[in-house]
C-alpha cells in the first residue's frame, strides 16, 4: 500500500470568519481620542466676605451674543486675546521692594521687555481673569476664549519651567498624563507644583447675563 | 475508471491562502486592542469645537453628557431645539440630576467620588444651555468637568 499523507484541512473559510469578526469590531468600537479643556467648578456655598480684588488686578473678558470680545472695555479680536492675557498676567506692576514684587515677571511679550505698567496686575498671584458671556454666545466662541486664556497661562508656565528646570511645563504634564514619563514622578510633581504656584490659574466665570432684548 | 484520472502535469499549482486568516487575525487583534466598545448611540449632532490646550480624559471615571440639536433622523419627532443626552436617551434639564446620579452609579465604587463629567457639546449650541448644565452639576457636587474638543485652533485657520 502506498503511504497516504493526512488530508489537508480546508482553511479557506477561516479567513471569512476572521473577516466577519474584524468587521464586527470595526463597527461596534471607537478609537479613543477624547481630549479637552478641564475645569473645576466652584462649589455652591455662601461666600460671606467676598475677597476684594483691585480693579487693576482684574482682567475682564466679555463676550456678547454676536460673539464679539470686549476686553477691559476695549473691543478686541480673538487673535489678540492670548497676547493681551499674557501681558496682563506677566505684568508684575508692584514696585521693587514691596512684598508683592514679582521678580520673575518680564512684563509680557518681546515687544515691551521689562515694562511694568502700574495700571495692570501687581503680580501673577493677584491677577484674576474673569470671563463673562451672554447666554446666547455660541459654545464655539466660548471654548475658543477659554482655549486662548489657558494658552496664555501655559505660555508663561512653559517659560518659567524652561528657565528653572530646562523643560517645558506642558510637555512634562503631557508625558505624565500619558504615562510616558520615566524617572522620579514625585520629584516631577513637586516641580510642577512650583511652576503652578508661580502662575496660578485664576480664571473665574461670572453668571452669564440673561439676554433680555 | 482511467477516464477520470487527473492530469498530473500542466496548470499552475493553487496559491496557498493559508496565511490569509493569520493576517486578518492580526488586524482583528490590533483593532481589539486599540479600540473600545461604543457605549452610547448618538442622538444629537455633535460637531465639537476646536482647542489645542487640552488634557486627556480619564475614561474610567467619566460620565458623558451630550448636547446639541437632535440628529437629522430624529428631528421630525423631537424638533430642532437643542437637547441633552445622557446614556442612550434624551434628558430634560429637570431630569438631569437623576440621570447623572444613575450614570455615576455605573462607575466603579472607588472612582465614584472622583467622577469627571465630560461635556460633548455641539459648537452651535449657545452657552446658556452649558451654564444650566453646569449649575445642575454644582448642585450635585460633581465639580470636575472637561469640555471635550477636537484638535485644532480657532485663531489660525
Amino acid at each position: 500500500m502506498a503511504r497516504r499523507g493526512t488530508p489537508e484541512v480546508n482553511a479557506g473559510s477561516m479567513a471569512d470568519i476572521a473577516f466577519l469578526l474584524l468587521i464586527f469590531f470595526l463597527v461596534t468600537t471607537t478609537i479613543e481620542k477624547d481630549k479637552g479643556i478641564a475645569r473645576q467648578l466652584p462649589p455652591i456655598e455662601e461666600i460671606v466676605n467676598p475677597p476684594k480684588i483691585k480693579e487693576k488686578n482684574l482682567f475682564i473678558v466679555n463676550v456678547n451674543r454676536q460673539d464679539q470680545l470686549l476686553v477691559d472695555e476695549n473691543l478686541m479680536e480673538l487673535k489678540d486675546l492670548r497676547k493681551a492675557a499674557i501681558n496682563f498676567l506677566d505684568n508684575g506692576g508692584a514696585p521693587q521692594g514691596s512684598p508683592e514684587y514679582c521678580d520673575y515677571c518680564k512684563g509680557g511679550m518681546p515687544d515691551n521687555p521689562n515694562k511694568h505698567s502700574a495700571k495692570s496686575s501687581d503680580n501673577p498671584d493677584k491677577a484674576v481673569i474673569s470671563v463673562q458671556n451672554d447666554r446666547l454666545t455660541s459654545y464655539k466662541m466660548y471654548i475658543a476664549v477659554q482655549n486662548e486664556l489657558v494658552a496664555a497661562y501655559n505660555y508663561l508656565r512653559d517659560r518659567e519651567s524652561q528657565r528653572l528646570y530646562g523643560w517645558k511645563f506642558t510637555e512634562m504634564t503631557k508625558a505624565l498624563d500619558e504615562g510616558n514619563f520615566k524617572g522620579n514622578k514625585d520629584a516631577l510633581q513637586d516641580k510642577l507644583e512650583v511652576i503652578q504656584k508661580l502662575f496660578p490659574q485664576k480664571l473665574s466665570e461670572a453668571e452669564p447675563k440673561k439676554s433680555g432684548s | 475508471m482511467a477516464k477520470f484520472t487527473k492530469k498530473k502535469d500542466g496548470g499552475l499549482p493553487p496559491i496557498s491562502t493559508a496565511s490569509l486568516p493569520d493576517i486578518v487575525f492580526m488586524l482583528l487583534f490590533f483593532f481589539m486592542v486599540v479600540t473600545v466598545l461604543r457605549d452610547d448611540n448618538l442622538l444629537v449632532q455633535n460637531n465639537l469645537p476646536k482647542a489645542d490646550q487640552v488634557e486627556k480624559l480619564k475614561k474610567d471615571r467619566s460620565v458623558y453628557i451630550y448636547a446639541g440639536k437632535p440628529s437629522a433622523r430624529y428631528q421630525e419627532k423631537y424638533g430642532s431645539e437643542p437637547k441633552i443626552q445622557i446614556g442612550d436617551k434624551y434628558t430634560d434639564l429637570s431630569n438631569l440630576k437623576f440621570a447623572l446620579t444613575e450614570a455615576r452609579q455605573k462607575l466603579l465604587p472607588e472612582l465614584q467620588d472622583k467622577v469627571m463629567v465630560a461635556l460633548k457639546v455641539d459648537e452651535k449650541t449657545n452657552t446658556g444651555m452649558v451654564t444650566d448644565i453646569k449649575q445642575q452639576l454644582r448642585d450635585l457636587n460633581m465639580l470636575k468637568i472637561i469640555y471635550i474638543t477636537t484638535p485644532g485652533n480657532e485663531v489660525n485657520q
